[in-house]
């Protein structure tokens, strides 16, 4: 139990939360450590103490048998400690080489030494076995590229012990791969790794050990991963066990709500054409970049189409902006949460409010603001939104309730064909299951729904039909009786690929 | 039975604790003017006296009608550096078009819808062309200076008029008419940015802009809304301006757009945007007026109350960060 990174009897309290009630961990030199548990579980609380950002309420951090508190996060790295986040803090203008060593650029009498960044630069990108160029600009990297120099920037901190929260969410097959052989060499070196994921899958293939959190409690360690199964864990998750989390049942079609001819626009390479009837989901499924949130982006207005043309219950419509789109009864869940669907600085009325009030009015400007908090009420109760009041700023929300606070918004008003661009992207298994549930039921009540999504099982696991898409085009469709996870990477991969990937 | 109704005590004050400590965090400035008004009642002569209460309400009431607009324009995450333009533009309209026409009516409307255009002008230019603001305000600033003294051949023009001057110096039970108009705006402008979907869309452009858009808000439209009403009442404070000075001043408000920005800062408005509310504007226009006032009761020299401003601003919003970052941390 006496391990070289120690939790003890960590606790942490936030007004009317507690976030962590006596976590008590121990993780040893050289093993890779997987925490789960639903979102608000408390295992990025635990990362944020680890990193000096938030300091514990009670209990303390033990490194090499020696107590450590750390005031801030500069003082948790000079303790040679790396905590790396979902989010990317890169300067966007700057160069990969630039990035990687910011803060820290090999200088002489205030000049930097750009054959020595070069160097360093180079040497990082091939131990994270990534073919760029230094001196490519950031913007121009995709995201998933992007994500693994925000890796390579904290390994170069020469950190011992290192904590990953989520890392493959934006990342593709290939740079996930190389991101777990970055992680067993680190584990080689005797590096002290804690692993944060949703994917079980994940947490399987990399972790040595692993620990359950629910409700800010350490639930269970299972010292030796080879001993548990997924159930096992799930169970210890939820605290029941969740037999079928997608809960497929095959259910009554209706009209065609929406049809979509020869669209073309930015991102689709040749024009598209699909339909959804009322009581359909249909799924989309791609690779990062394949087109699919560029086409929902089309549709919903978001970006100008070029050709084609979209069709509501028979009839022609004409989206120019989202406006438009909320009119006909189209709405979208956007993919990037933080950026295009909270507002962060103001509270869950009105952040669920936000598009539905301006039919609340009363004499033409004035809020309603009974109808508001009703609906608001309504929608915290019938989504179980995790909140302590109406006026909780949304930024204080974990992850999956922002989400339900983004699903409530789209659900206030008349909808007909509802587009969800990742649902469930960083969300814990528990409050995924109540997506899928919510969705079928929402289907059942007559709506057409459009799930994007880049989990493939999750695509399989509640669509009635697949949409593939790859390289801006629709490849194929297929139905779910005769749908498979290798028929549809089958399609998905890139021409060349194909050899290697499906065996 | 003794214990029992102990435990509940405690829990009272604990409460209370928790209210004045809430109250703290939200409304810390306001606490911060109580007190100085104290102080500054009990150590200053002549200061709490009827004549300098209305003196004091009369120096800060040409920024209280600006703030209120302002605060729609710093909500929305957006600033509005030609407001001091527009003060003297207005006025200066207003006084030519009264000159001419001998008509006070057609003069403040005049006055007005100038202020409203450019408002309009700089509306369209931020919404539609996308330009930053900041540069946008600051051009049309300078652009507008100019006009003003080209409009009135780069000297005050006094007004002929005397009916105009009972705008700005007139009074109603002892209480001078810009007095009044401040009151009412600060009414006004609070019930729409609380009440109305105008205020909350503003906010929700400010505190995320992009999930305002895919959420169906018409940002461009209420943009443009935004900075025309700011112009109206830019302009509208121009003609009061004007008709208290009894004259249009080509010179009138030069830094009155700062002085405007920061008394809503100093009030807890984030120049990030999403977060404006009204009480802060209030105390933070009250603040910057009564330490002014106070200074000049005291016979502080102008080279010092220059210092003692920006001080003031400095430290207040300072305090302020410190708060937040505490609060950051702690949830």
């Amino acid at each position: 139990m006496d391990g070289y990174l120690q939790f003890k009897g960590i606790s942490k309290q936030f007004p009317g939360v507690q976030a962590l009630d006596n976590i008590s961990l121990s993780v040893n030199e050289g093993s890779i450590h997987g925490l789960v548990g639903e979102n608000g579980a408390g295992k990025s609380t635990l990362l944020k103490i680890l990193s000096g950002a938030y300091a514990p309420t009670k209990g303390s951090i033990f490194i090499d048998g020696k107590e450590i508190r750390f005031k801030s996060t500069k003082s948790a790295r000079d303790s040679r400690v790396a905590v790396i986040y979902q989010e990317l803090n890169l300067v966007p203008e700057m160069n990969v080489a630039e990035n990687l060593l910011l803060g820290h650029l090999p200088a002489k009498h205030g000049f930097i030494q750009t054959s020595v960044l070069d160097n360093i630069a180079a040497r990082q990108l091939a131990l994270l076995l990534e073919d760029i160029d230094p001196h490519t600009i950031v913007k121009n990297l995709p995201i998933a590229q992007r994500q693994m120099i925000e890796i390579g920037k904290a390994l170069l901190l020469n950190a011992k012990i290192i904590a990953f929260d989520e890392p493959t969410s934006s990342l593709s097959e290939k740079e996930k791969n190389q991101l777990f052989t970055i992680v067993r060499n680190l584990k080689k070196q005797g590096c002290v790794i804690i692993y944060v994921s949703h994917l079980l899958n994940e947490i399987f293939e990399l972790c040595d050990s692993v620990s359950v959190f629910r409700d800010g409690k350490l639930i269970k360690t299972f010292e030796d991963i080879r001993l548990v199964n997924n159930d096992m864990i799930v169970k210890k998750m939820v605290g029941r066990s969740i037999v079928d989390i997608y809960g497929y049942k095959s259910r009554e079609q209706g009209e065609t709500v929406l049809e979509v001819k020869g669209l073309k626009g930015p991102g689709i390479q040749k024009p598209v054409n699909f339909s959804v009837k009322s009581g359909e989901v249909l799924g989309f499924y791609g690779l990062v970049g394949a087109g699919r949130s560029e086409l929902m982006r089309i549709i919903y207005g978001l970006s100008e189409k070029e050709s084609g043309s979209i069709f509501l219950n028979g009839k022609e419509v004409f989206i120019k902006n989202p406006g438009n789109a909320l009119v006909s009864g189209i709405v979208l869940c956007p993919e990037d949460r933080m950026r295009e669907g909270i507002i962060p600085v103001r509270d869950v009325n009105e952040n669920i409010n936000i598009t539905v009030r301006k039919h609340f009015v009363k004499f033409g400007i004035f809020l309603d603001q009974v109808k508001e908090r009703q609906n608001a009420t309504d929608f915290i109760d019938k989504l179980k939104i995790k909140t302590p009041s109406l006026e909780q700023l949304v930024r204080n929300l974990s992850g999956g309730n922002q989400q339900k606070v983004i699903i409530a918004r789209l659900l206030s008003i008349e909808t007909k064909v509802i587009i969800m661009d990742e649902p469930t992207r960083g969300i814990d298994v528990g409050t995924k299951s109540e997506i899928y549930r919510l969705i079928h039921k929402l289907a059942e009540s007559g709506k057409a729904i459009i799930l994007v999504s880049s989990e493939l099982p999750e695509v399989l696991g509640i669509s009635d039909r697949v949409i593939v898409m790859r390289d801006g085009q629709k490849v194929t469709e297929l139905d779910h009786a005769d749908v498979t996870e290798k028929k549809v990477l089958h399609f998905a991969l890139p021409e060349n690929n194909k050899q290697n990937r499906i065996s | 039975m003794t214990e029992h109704s102990s435990g509940i005590t405690a829990k009272r004050s604990f409460n209370i604790m928790k209210i004045l400590r809430g109250f703290w965090t939200n409304s810390g400035i306001v606490i911060v003017y109580i007190v100085l008004f104290i102080l500054f009642s009990l150590f200053i002569p002549y200061f709490f006296t009827l004549r300098n209460m209305i003196a004091l309400g009369l120096s800060v009431s040409m920024v209280s009608m600006v703030a209120c607009t302002m605060l729609f324009c710093l909500a929305s995450g957006d600033f509005d550096l030609s407001v001091e333009s527009i003060v003297a533009f207005s006025g200066v309209v207003a006084a030519v078009v009264i000159n001419m026409s001998g008509n006070v009516f057609l003069g403040i409307i005049c006055g007005i819808a100038g202020g409203g255009l450019i408002g309009l002008m700089n509306g369209l230019i931020i919404a539609k062309i996308h330009i930053n603001a900041l540069i946008t305000t600051l051009a049309m600033a300078q652009m507008v200076r100019g006009f003003t003294f080209i409009v009135c051949g780069g000297q005050a023009r006094t007004i002929g008029n005397a009916n105009f001057f009972s705008l700005g110096n007139g009074n109603f039970f002892g209480i001078p008419n810009p007095i009044l108009i401040s009151i009412l705006c600060f009414g006004v402008f609070g019930i729409l940015i609380n009440k109305t979907t105008y205020g909350k869309d503003s906010l929700a452009i400010g505190g995320n802009i992009e999930a305002a858009y895919l959420a169906g808000i018409n940002v461009d439209r209420t943009k443009v809304i935004i900075f025309m009403v700011q112009g109206l009442m830019a302009g509208f404070a121009g003609v009061v301006l004007a008709s208290r000075m009894t004259s249009g001043q080509p010179n009138a408000a030069l830094g009155f757009s700062l002085d405007v920005i920061s008394a809503c800062v100093l009030g807890g408005v984030s120049l990030k945007g999403g977060i404006a509310p009204i009480k802060g504007v209030i105390v933070g226009v009250l603040i910057m007026g009564t330490v002014q006032d106070a200074m000049n009761l005291m016979n502080i020299p102008t080279f010092y109350q220059y210092i003692a401003r920006g001080g003031i601003l400095l430290i207040a919003v300072t305090i302020d960060q410190i708060k937040q970052e505490r609060l950051r941390k702690s949830t």
